[in-house]
């Protein structure tokens, strides 16, 4: 494997997990909150749809990324309001979430563009353009560092930045902000943030949209980044992928990072080498595929260290003297 | 002002109480948890309110603190009538409250506990130095030392509270109230804690302590109110009060119940408890070497303010001791030795022993409140070679028992497939004892077994309790109703802080000498039981009684 090829696997990673660490740090504003949330997948699937859609009608993959937050955001509401105001349960609301976008997404889609659940393929303007920065080209020819800048860090869309910039961003509000004091704390112990006189439904709330926000990045991401359009479940089970790696990152947004271009890096081999030849045997595509899979239900099923999720995650907050 | 406090917390002269509430009312559906409470805290005094279990003291701090609206009534902060909708308005009228079970966030350190809800602005790093200042002083001030950056896992549940009540104090409490403070503290630290309430106390702080615990009242406090089933029932200075008085005022005196009875006839012991011990997962001691001996045909009465060991003994005789408890001694039942730990130590091989066991609370250990009573009424039994159909359970069968026990102990209304929550308190209790007394078992143990029952249930279910002694079985009797006491047992046992400190006979006892004992006086020479207490100190006190 030579270092081209080496550059070319992380830069097709990079791509790769950018949806997926959108998504974890979804689940961590909402789980840190107290609020699990399995509904990452539809969310995206719905923000993909959303996004895709607007995007080619008005020929502005902007207006489709503003969709795109609008339609997970929706759910997000949803979720919020059967999980917090209601009480519900949150696995179940997240799983009605997930049924909900899966169906939803298709049907309007074959009633609305008559493709059978596509949207129509995004040409040039209706998608996001890919960044070059500045000094790309002069530098391509330095050894080593150069092939990196120009080919690795240089050429993504803006949401790759904006996703690789949301982890320190996380980290800074989670840990030196007072929302993000009181955003773990009502996800540890409720009961403390409400006996401190500060309201545990709106500290959720908040959370929740948060995640619909980052969710509708993702989806927008995934059809108007990544590809040119909306395929039918094109989320590809990558909602329950963020929610092993953020399992795997113990809800910490650093380790989300490092969680994340792992899966990004099983799917950019995996495309890359299909049936991978080690000499003695010869490895078939359909494991390679299932690379990511089969690590999201090791992570899940806890081989991977004690991951202790916030304490009070997934129980609805009831007052109580 | 500080000198005036400590002199046995009198008010100055025209100043306002820091608490004054009037006609306090608060009822939960059909449950009047407080009823026209009327409550004067002068500043700078520690004042007890003292009361047992479901009294409704905790109702009422939970509605100074803004988590309960009441129904009715005026709450005043020094002078100032007050409205609290919700804890942010309590914190702001100066209250800080230490609940039971504290309200800290465990993962994080004890700096990130204090400013969490009080921080001063939107970034965290102003806050967090402020408050490792103020917490320097307030540390110095009041022996408050508690390390800043340790989380709180790692404290003990003596440092936990010292975060709580530094939490209240860097909010700027004038007010502190504690729930039950030394129910999880090692005497140590309970006598550390009185010290930190003594030097708050000198600094002018207002301090609220809610107890069951009478020596703690006669120990600390300035003034005690004494609340008993959701009415305030007196309101006294500790220094003219004793401890026996404010045992009596707990428990109440009722209307004299009437049980016929003949003279037991005790037989052979059915029951030998010898030497047991129980130490729960937090360390602290609940049964300190109990021992006694029940006959056939005879009721032995366990008397006692609650939270003296009674559940515990209880609940270790009836086979599901606190999780994590350390438990030693000796039970034998019918001169077998019964094991206290391991699998056969469960409650389904005390029954299988002949052990019948009506729990103190009804609604949590004796009946799942979803389930159709019929249901209810196998529960525990439900492995008996009766119930078994083949496969399937014999359910016809069950509802035919339940149809029979509802006859026999006319259990209203006559509807064995109402769920267990649509019965009356005195209905789901009838249901539990019916249960437990049909399968004519060898021992009865009956805890609380009239709480919250309407007389004529209780007077059913007396009757029930003599005539099973009558056909010459044991019963063990736990209330804290000590006319209940007096009324069934033959024998009369009083529980204190996990021992047992005396037997007496009800013939040759008084309601004096027992709420000696209750309190945990044992040397009763000093005191003559005659009468117990003279009928006049059982009013209304007023408090305080200086002019205004």
């Amino acid at each position: 494997m030579d270092f081209p090829t080496i550059i070319q696997i992380l830069d097709s990673a990079v791509r790769l997990m950018t949806p997926l660490l959108l998504a974890c740090l979804a689940g961590l504003y909402s789980e840190r909150s107290g609020v699990f949330d399995i509904g990452l997948e539809g969310k995206m699937l719905m923000a993909a749809f959303t996004s895709a859609s607007i995007a080619f009608v008005t020929g502005s993959p902007w207006l489709g990324l503003l969709a795109g937050i609008g339609g997970a955001m929706l759910l997000s509401l949803i979720h919020g309001l059967a999980s917090i105001t209601f009480r519900g349960n949150q696995l179940i609301s997240g799983v009605a979430i997930n049924f909900l976008a899966s169906g939803m997404t298709v049907l309007l889609g074959i009633k609305i563009f008559g493709l059978g659940g596509r949207t129509p393929a995004l040409t040039g303007g209706g998608r996001f353009g890919e960044i070059t920065l500045p000094f790309a080209e002069t530098l391509r020819d330095v050894p080593l560092l150069g092939p990196i800048y120009a080919d690795l860090i240089s050429g993504h869309t803006i949401l790759v930045y904006v996703a690789f910039l949301c982890v320190p961003l996380t980290w800074w509000v989670l840990f030196r902000t007072r929302f993000g004091l009181r955003l773990r704390a009502v996800g540890e112990n409720p009961a403390s943030v409400d006996t401190a006189g500060v309201s545990v439904t709106r500290l959720r709330f908040v959370a929740v949209i948060i995640a619909g926000v980052l969710c509708g990045l993702a989806g927008a991401y995934l059809a108007t980044g990544l590809s040119a359009g909306f395929v039918k479940e094109m989320t590809a089970g990558r909602g329950f992928i963020a929610l092993a790696a953020l399992i795997f990152a113990k809800w910490r947004p650093v380790s989300a990072l490092g969680a994340t271009f792992l899966f990004g890096l099983l799917e950019a081999i995996a495309n890359r080498y299909p049936n991978l030849d080690l000499g003695v045997i010869t490895i078939p595509s359909m494991f390679m595929n299932a690379l990511p899979y089969i690590l999201t239900v090791i992570i899940l099923a806890g081989f991977v260290g004690r991951a202790i999720p916030p304490r009070a995650g997934g129980e609805p907050y009831v007052k109580e003297r | 002002m500080a000198a005036a406090a400590k002199q046995g917390g009198r008010p100055e002269t025209a100043a306002p109480y820091a608490i004054e509430l009037k006609r306090i009312s608060k009822s939960f559906g059909p449950v009047q948890a407080n009823k026209d409470i009327d409550l004067r805290v002068p500043r700078g005094t520690i004042h007890g309110i003292i009361g047992e279990n479901g009294a409704g003291k905790s109702t009422l701090m939970s509605i100074l603190y803004g988590f309960y609206k009441p129904d009715a009534g005026q709450i005043l902060i020094d002078g100032q009538p007050i409205t609290i909708a919700d804890s942010q308005t309590a914190i702001r009228a100066g209250i800080g409250m230490v609940f039971q079970h504290f309200k800290l966030v465990q993962n994080f350190t004890v700096l990130e506990n204090i400013i969490l809800g009080a921080e001063d602005g939107a970034l965290l790093r102003p806050s967090l130095s402020k408050a490792r200042d103020v917490l320097k002083q307030l540390a110095q001030e009041y022996q408050l030392n508690v390390d800043p950056d340790e989380t709180i896992d790692e404290l003990s549940v003596g440092h936990q509270q010292r975060v709580e009540i530094l939490k209240a104090l860097y909010r700027q409490a004038d007010i502190l109230i504690l729930d039950e403070p030394t129910g999880v503290l090692t005497p140590a630290e309970a006598d550390h804690l009185f010290r930190i309430l003594e030097g708050l106390k000198a600094e002018g702080k207002t301090i609220i302590l809610i107890t069951h615990k009478l020596r703690e009242i006669m120990d600390i406090t300035d003034n005690v109110s004494v609340m008993r089933r959701g009415q305030m029932v007196a309101s006294v200075k500790t220094a003219e009060t004793s401890p026996e008085e404010l045992a009596e005022l707990m428990v109440g005196r009722k209307v004299i119940l009437n049980v016929e009875k003949a003279p037991a006839a005790p037989q052979a012991p059915v029951l030998e408890v010898r030497d047991l011990k129980l130490v729960d997962d937090e360390g602290v001691e609940r049964l300190r070497g109990i021992g006694f001996d029940i006959r056939a045909g005879e009721i032995l009465g366990i008397a006692g303010v609650s939270g003296n060991g009674q559940t515990q003994l209880l609940e270790l005789l009836g086979g599901y001791p606190e999780k994590g408890a350390t438990v030693s001694g000796s039970i034998r039942m019918n001169g077998q030795e019964l094991d206290l730990t391991g699998t056969r130590s469960d409650a389904r091989t005390r029954r299988e022993r002949g052990i019948g066991h009506v729990p103190e609370d009804r609604q949590v250990e004796g009946l799942i409140m979803d389930f159709a009573a019929w249901e209810n009424v196998a529960f525990g039994y439900h492995d008996q070679p009766e119930y078994q159909g083949g496969l399937l359970m014999d359910n016809a069968r069950i509802k035919a028992d339940a149809e029979k026990y509802f006859e026999d102990f006319d259990v209203r209304p006559r509807n064995t497939h109402l769920a267990a929550r649509n019965f009356s308190g005195g209905n789901q209790q009838k249901i539990v004892v019916a249960r437990e007394i049909e399968r004519n078992p060898d021992l009865l143990l009956i805890g609380q077994p009239t709480r919250g029952v309407d007389i004529g249930a209780i007077e059913f279910i007396h009757r029930r309790i003599v005539e099973l002694r009558d056909a010459g079985k044991a019963v063990l009797l736990v209330s804290v109703e000590l006319d209940e006491i007096l009324a069934l047992s033959d024998r009369i046992a009083v529980m204190f802080d996990g021992r047992i400190m005396g037997e007496r006979l009800p013939a040759e006892t008084t309601t004096g000498e027992l709420g000696l004992l209750m309190a945990g006086v044992t040397d009763t020479e000093n005191h003559p039981a005659s009468d117990g207490i003279p009928p006049e100190q059982n009013h209304v006190e007023d408090l305080p009684k200086e002019p205004r």
